[in-house]
C-alpha cells in the first residue's frame, strides 16, 4: 500500500543534484536528474557511508563524492567492479511536487 | 422535425465537426458564430502566412460559398454573450437572441498574458489570430521585435519574422528551448539553427518589465537590467482555455469545460470541443486530438456511440530548415533506458526513451524523415527487443556499422584552426598530406603543425586518419572517459574551434554516448568551457565536485571544513578573534593550522555553513578557496620587513600576488610561494609557481610540487621589478588555463609541452595573455562564500524534516 507525501517543489532540488530530507533514523537522499526524473535513495554509500546527495549526478547515476564509487538511482546497485547497494525508497513528481512514500519511509524503522 | 444546433467558435475543432456533419446529412439547422470577423481558416498555418509561404487565402478551410451550400447561417465578428440553458437561447453581443436545441462550444483559448509592468501598451500582442499575425507582418527590415517564450509558437513568430527581415530577439525563462518537448541536447541544436537564422537568442532570461514611451511599447527590461529596445514585443507564454462564457452559464467547470467521453458536459444539451476542454483531467492545445473530439462530437449530435480517447502527442516546428521531432514522453518517470544518437557532422540528434522494452518517448532533430515510424513504435507499445541494436538508426537500417569517431574531425572546414601555436589549419595540412606527407613528422617538418606544444598532436593525427583512410593508422589515446573517444586535448580545440560555448554543444558536435556525461568529463568541460569563454559560459554547479559546488572541503564524515584566506599569511587580532569566535559557536572540533599558512575550521556541519561564513565575512574575512582547483595560497617569509637577510619585501609581493588572482580557477590546484632571498623559507622551489627574490629582483620558477610527487621548480625568468614578476605569473597562470588537460599540475603540463615553449610564448605573448587572464577574472574574483550566505543558504538546509512525521 502506498501513502505518497508531499516533500516539495521539484524546482528546489537543481537539475543533476540532489537534496536531503530528514527523518528520524538518518538521512534520505533525493535525486532530480537533467531528465526531471526523481529518485530517493539512503544517504549513505555502501562503501564508506558517503553521502550521496553530495555527488555528481549523471544520467541515472550518482558518483559518492568520498571514493567515486557510481551507485545506480534506480536500483541503488554499485556500478562497475564495486559490489554494494543502497536501499532505495519509491519516490515520483506530480503537478511538480515531489512526492515519497511515507510507508517505505516508516518501513526502514521497522528494518 | 429538424433540430436547431448552435456552435459557437469557428475554429479548427468546430471545422472538423462541421464537416463531419455535413458529410452525413445530419438533420441539423446550424447556425455558426464567432468573434474573428471571419470563419474557419487553418490557425496552425499562420506562421507559414507569417513567414510569407502561404498567403491567407490559401489557409482558409471554409469559405462563404460553403457555409452557404450547405445551408449553415453565420454570425462573424459577433460573440456570444450569454447564455440561458432553461430556455435554451443564446444572446449575441449585437442583441440577437437565438434558440437551440443542442449547443456545442468550441470557444479555443485565450493566450496568457504575463502581468509584467506595461503589459497593456500598444504594441504587446500574442500570437494567436491573423489580427496579431498582420501586426507581425507589418513590421519591416528597419524594426525590432522581442518575443518572450521560446516555445512552439514564441519560435515561430520569431522565425516568421526573421524571414522578413525583422530583428528578432527570442527571451525564454528556461535553461534552453522547447524544454517540455526537448532535452537539453536537441534544444541546443534548435538554438544553433535560429542563430543562424539571425535570431538572437536569451535563455534563462527573466522580463522583468515592458518599457513604454507614449503608450506605445519602446523595449523589455530583463531582471539583470538589459535592456532590450522592441517595436513590437509579442507574449507566447501558454494559452489559457477560454471557459468564461460556460462559467458564467452555470457549467462544470475545472480548468477548461468539463466533458465526458462522448464530448457531452454537465448539460446534456451542450457539447464541448477542442481547447475549452477538459477531459479526464487534461487540456489540449494541439490540433490532432481536437480533431478526434471533433468527429466524437459529430457522431453524439447525431446519436450515434462514439468515444474520445486520448493518445500520443507529437510536435513538429513549423520553421524550414529546423527539423525538430518529439513525441511521448521523455521527463517524468523511473526505470527508464536511454538511446542517444548524434551525428555531430549532419547536425543530427536523436533519442529515445526506452522502458520494458517499449519506447515511450522519441525527440529528433536534423532528420525527422523516420519520425512516424517511431511514432508509431510509441502509439502501439511495440515490444523492440529484436530490434533494440539498431533500433535507433530507423526502419531501413540492416545490420550495423559503428559510429565513426573521427566524424568530428571529418566535420572541421578547410579554414579550422588545428595548430593554435603555429596558425596552421586544417586546408594546409590537407594540402602537405596531397603533396606527399603520411605521417605525423611528415606533417611537422612540411607545415610545422604540432612542432611545438603538440597538444594538437592528436588532432594533427585525425586529420591524417581522415585524410589518408586505412592508409594510417591512428594512434590509440586515452579518452577523457568513456562518454567520449576524443582525448582532452581534442575536446579542448574543438571547443575552440568550434567555438562551442556550452556543456550540451561539446556533447553533440564531439558525439558524447551518454546523455549527460558523467562525473569524469562533465568537470573537466565546465572547466575548459569557463577557461575559454569566461563572457558567455555560465558556470555549471552541479558540474562541480562537491567542494567547489559548496565551497568547502567535505571529510570523511561527510562534514566540511572552512578556511578563511589569510593574504599572504598575514593575519589580525581581531581576524584571530573572529575565527575563535566562530570555532565556538559552531562547535568547531578542530582548529588546525595547514601547510598553506592558513587556519583551517575542520568538521563543520553542512548546513551551518553560510552561518559560519556570514561571520567570517561579517569579519572581513573571504573564502580561502582551499577546495578549489584554482588558486589556494601565496605562501610568504617575513621578507625585508623583519629578516635581516630580506632583500625584497616577500610578504608584500606574496599579498599583492594573491589579492590579483584569488578566485582564478586552474585546471588543477594551484599554489604559490614568494622567498625573500635564496634562503627560501617560504619553500617556494617546491611550489607550482615560486618566486625568490634577490638583490637584481626576482626569479620567477615553475612547476614544484610537494604531493605524490616531489619536484623542484624550474627557473622561468628573472625579472628586475614587481611588476614584471606580476605580470608574468599572470600570463603563465593564463597560458596554463588555456592549454592543459584538466586535472594536470603545472609539472605534468610543462612536462608535455617543454619549459622553452612556455618561455617562448611569455616572451611573445605576455601583454595578451594578462589581458585574457584579466577579463576572466573581472568575472571570477569574488567571494562565493558571501554570495551563497546571501542568495543560496537555503539549498543548504534538508530539503524537509520528517523525523517527527516517523517516529508517530
Ligand atoms: C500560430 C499558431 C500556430 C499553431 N501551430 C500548431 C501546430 O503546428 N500544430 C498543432 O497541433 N497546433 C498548433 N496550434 C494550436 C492550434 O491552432 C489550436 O490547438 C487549435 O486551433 C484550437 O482549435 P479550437 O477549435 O479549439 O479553437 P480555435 O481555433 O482557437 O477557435 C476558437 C474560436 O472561437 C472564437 N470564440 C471564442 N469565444 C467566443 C464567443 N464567446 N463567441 C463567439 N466566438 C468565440 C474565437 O474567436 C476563435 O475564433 C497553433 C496555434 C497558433 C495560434
Ligand atoms: S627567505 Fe630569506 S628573507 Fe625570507 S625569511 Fe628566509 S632568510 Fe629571511
Ligand atoms: S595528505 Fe592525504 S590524508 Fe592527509 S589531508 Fe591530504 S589527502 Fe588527506
Ligand atoms: S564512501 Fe562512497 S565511494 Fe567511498
Amino acid at each position: 500500500m502506498s501513502n505518497w507525501i508531499d516533500i516539495a517543489p521539484l524546482s528546489d532540488i537543481p537539475k543533476r543534484g540532489a537534496r536531503m530530507v530528514k527523518t528520524a533514523l538518518g538521512c534520505v537522499a533525493v535525486f532530480r536528474t537533467a531528465q526531471d526524473e526523481v529518485f530517493a535513495l539512503n544517504n549513505a554509500c555502501p562503501h564508506k557511508a558517503g553521502p550521496l546527495a553530495e555527488g555528481i549526478v549523471h544520467g541515472k547515476s550518482v558518483t559518492c563524492p568520498l571514493h567515486n564509487w557510481v551507485i545506480s538511482l534506480e536500483t541503488g546497485e554499485a556500478q562497475g567492479a564495486d559490489e554494494g547497494r543502497v536501499t532505495t525508497y519509491p519516490a515520483r513528481v506530480e503537478g511538480g511536487r515531489i512526492l515519497l512514500d511515507r510507508t517505505f519511509l516508516r518501513a526502514r524503522t521497522a528494518a | 422535425m429538424t433540430q436547431k444546433l448552435i456552435v459557437i467558435g469557428a475554429g479548427m475543432a468546430t471545422g472538423r465537426m462541421l464537416e463531419t456533419l455535413v458529410d452525413a446529412n445530419a438533420d441539423y439547422d446550424i447556425t455558426l458564430i464567432n468573434g474573428e470577423p471571419r470563419g474557419n481558416y487553418n490557425r496552425i498555418m499562420l506562421s507559414p502566412v507569417l513567414s510569407g509561404e502561404k498567403t491567407y487565402a490559401e489557409i482558409v478551410t471554409h469559405d462563404d460559398d460553403w457555409y452557404a451550400q450547405h445551408g449553415i447561417s453565420t454570425r462573424f465578428g459577433c460573440f456570444v454573450q450569454a447564455i440561458d440553458r432553461k430556455a435554451r437561447t443564446v444572446t449575441l453581443a449585437t442583441g440577437e437572441v437565438l434558440v437551440y436545441d443542442k449547443l456545442v462550444f468550441g470557444t479555443g483559448s485565450n493566450p496568457f498574458m504575463i502581468p509584467l509592468p506595461g503589459a497593456h501598451l500598444d504594441g504587446v500582442i500574442a500570437y494567436r489570430d491573423l489580427e496579431d499575425t498582420e501586426r507581425m507582418m507589418g513590421l519591416g527590415p528597419e524594426h525590432k521585435c522581442v518575443v518572450i517564450g521560446g516555445g512552439l509558437l514564441g519560435l515561430e513568430a520569431a522565425a516568421g519574422m526573421a524571414a522578413r527581415g525583422v530583428d528578432v530577439t527570442v527571451v525564454h525563462i528556461m535553461g534552453h528551448l522547447m524544454e517540455r518537448q526537448l532535452d537539453e541536447a536537441a534544444g541546443y541544436l534548435l538554438r544553433k539553427a535560429l542563430v543562424d537564422k539571425g535570431i538572437t537568442v536569451k535563455c534563462s532570461a527573466n522580463s522583468k518589465e515592458i518599457l513604454g514611451k507614449d503608450g506605445h511599447v519602446r523595449a523589455l527590461l530583463l531582471d539583470d537590467g538589459t535592456e532590450l529596445p522592441c517595436d513590437l514585443l509579442v507574449m507566447a507564454v501558454g494559452i489559457r482555455p477560454n471557459v468564461s462564457l460556460a462559467q458564467d452559464s452555470g457549467l462544470a467547470v475545472g480548468r477548461g469545460i468539463h466533458v465526458d467521453d462522448q464530448m457531452v458536459t454537465s448539460d446534456a444539451n451542450i457539447l464541448a470541443v477542442g481547447e475549452c476542454v477538459e477531459h479526464d483531467g487534461a487540456i489540449f492545445g494541439l490540433v490532432a486530438p481536437l480533431y478526434d473530439q471533433a468527429k466524437v462530437a459529430a457522431a453524439t449530435l447525431m446519436g450515434e456511440d462514439a468515444q474520445f480517447v486520448q493518445k500520443e502527442l507529437s510536435t513538429k516546428l513549423k520553421v524550414t530548415g529546423c527539423d525538430l521531432f518529439s513525441a511521448g514522453d521523455f521527463a517524468d518517470g523511473e526505470g527508464r533506458e536511454d538511446i542517444v544518437f548524434r551525428d555531430p557532422a549532419r547536425g543530427v540528434y536523436r533519442r529515445l526513451v526506452i522502458t520494458d522494452n517499449v519506447v515511450i518517448g522519441v525527440v529528433m532533430y536534423g532528420d525527422t524523415a523516420d519520425s512516424n515510424w517511431f511514432f508509431g513504435l510509441i502509439r502501439d507499445k511495440t515490444d523492440i527487443s529484436d530490434m533494440r541494436d539498431t533500433l535507433i538508426f530507423g526502419p531501413a537500417y540492416q545490420g550495423g556499422t559503428p559510429l565513426d569517431p573521427l566524424a568530428a574531425v571529418a566535420a572541421l572546414p578547410r579554414d579550422a584552426e588545428i595548430c593554435g601555436c603555429n596558425g596552421i589549419c586544417k586546408g594546409q595540412i590537407e594540402d602537405a598530406i596531397a603533396a606527399g606527407a603520411s605521417d605525423l613528422g611528415a606533417i611537422k617538418a612540411t607545415t610545422k603543425a604540432s612542432a611545438s606544444c603538440g597538444t594538437c598532436t592528436g588532432l594533427v593525427e585525425q586529420v591524417l586518419a581522415v585524410t589518408l583512410g586505412d592508409d594510417f593508422v591512428l594512434p590509440a589515446a586515452a579518452s577523457i572517459c568513456g562518454c567520449t573517444d576524443m582525448t582532452h586535448e581534442d575536446v579542448r580545440r574543438m571547443i575552440k574551434s568550434q567555438r562551442l560555448t556550452s556543456m550540451p554543444a561539446v556533447w553533440q558536435e564531439c558525439a558524447w554516448k551518454t546523455v549527460d556525461g558523467c562525473h569524469v568529463c562533465r568537470p573537466a568541460l565546465n572547466f575548459y568551457l569557463l577557461a575559454d569563454w569566461p563572457l558567455e559560459y555560465q558556470d555549471d554547479p552541479q558540474s562541480r565536485f562537491i567542494n567547489e559546488r559548496k565551497h568547502a572541503n567535505i571529510q570523511k564524515d561527510g562534514t566540511f571544513s572552512v578556511v578563511p584566506r589569510m593574504w599572504g599569511g598575514i593575519t589580525t587580532p581581531n581576524e584571530l578573534r573572529a575565527i575563535a569566535d566562530a570555532a565556538d559557536k559552531y562547535a568547531v572540533p578542530t582548529v588546525k593550522v595547514t601547510g598553506g599558512q592558513r587556519i583551517d575550521l575542520l568538521g563543520v556541519r553542512g548546513e551551518d555553513l553560510p552561518d559560519i561564513w556570514a561571520d567570517l565575512n561579517a569579519a572581513g574575512m573571504v573564502s580561502g578557496h582551499a577546495y578549489s582547483k584554482g588558486l589556494r595560497t601565496v605562501k610568504t617569509c617575513v621578507g625585508t620587513d623583519h629578516c635581516r637577510f630580506g632583500t625584497q619585501d616577500s610578504t608584500g609581493l606574496g599579498i599583492k600576488l594573491e589579492k590579483e588572482l584569488w578566485g582564478s580557477w586552474t585546471p588543477h590546484k594551484l599554489k604559490l610561494a614568494v622567498s625573500g632571498c635564496p634562503r627560501n623559507c617560504a619553500e617556494a622551489t617546491c611550489k607550482d609557481i615560486g618566486v625568490v627574490c634577490v638583490d637584481s629582483g626576482y626569479q620567477v620558477s615553475i612547476g614544484g610540487a610537494a604531493g605524490m610527487d616531489v619536484k623542484e621548480t624550474e627557473l622561468l625568468v628573472q625579472v628586475a621589478s614587481e611588476q614584471e614578476a606580476i605580470d608574468t605569473i599572470k600570463a603563465v597562470t593564463q597560458l596554463y588555463r588555456e592549454n592543459a588537460k584538466y586535472l594536470d599540475r603545472i609539472y605534468k603540463w610543462m612536462n608535455k609541452v617543454g619549459l622553452d615553449w612556455i618561455k617562448e610564448r611569455i616572451e611573445t605573448e605576455r601583454a595578451a595573455l594578462v589581458d585574457r587572464f584579466e577579463l576572466s577574472q573581472s568575472i571570477y574574483r569574488r567571494d562565493p562564500w558571501a554570495e551563497h550566505a546571501r542568495d543560496k543558504a537555503q539549498s543548504y538546509q534538508p530539503l524537509a524534516n520528517l523525523s517527527l512525521e516517523a517516529a508517530e
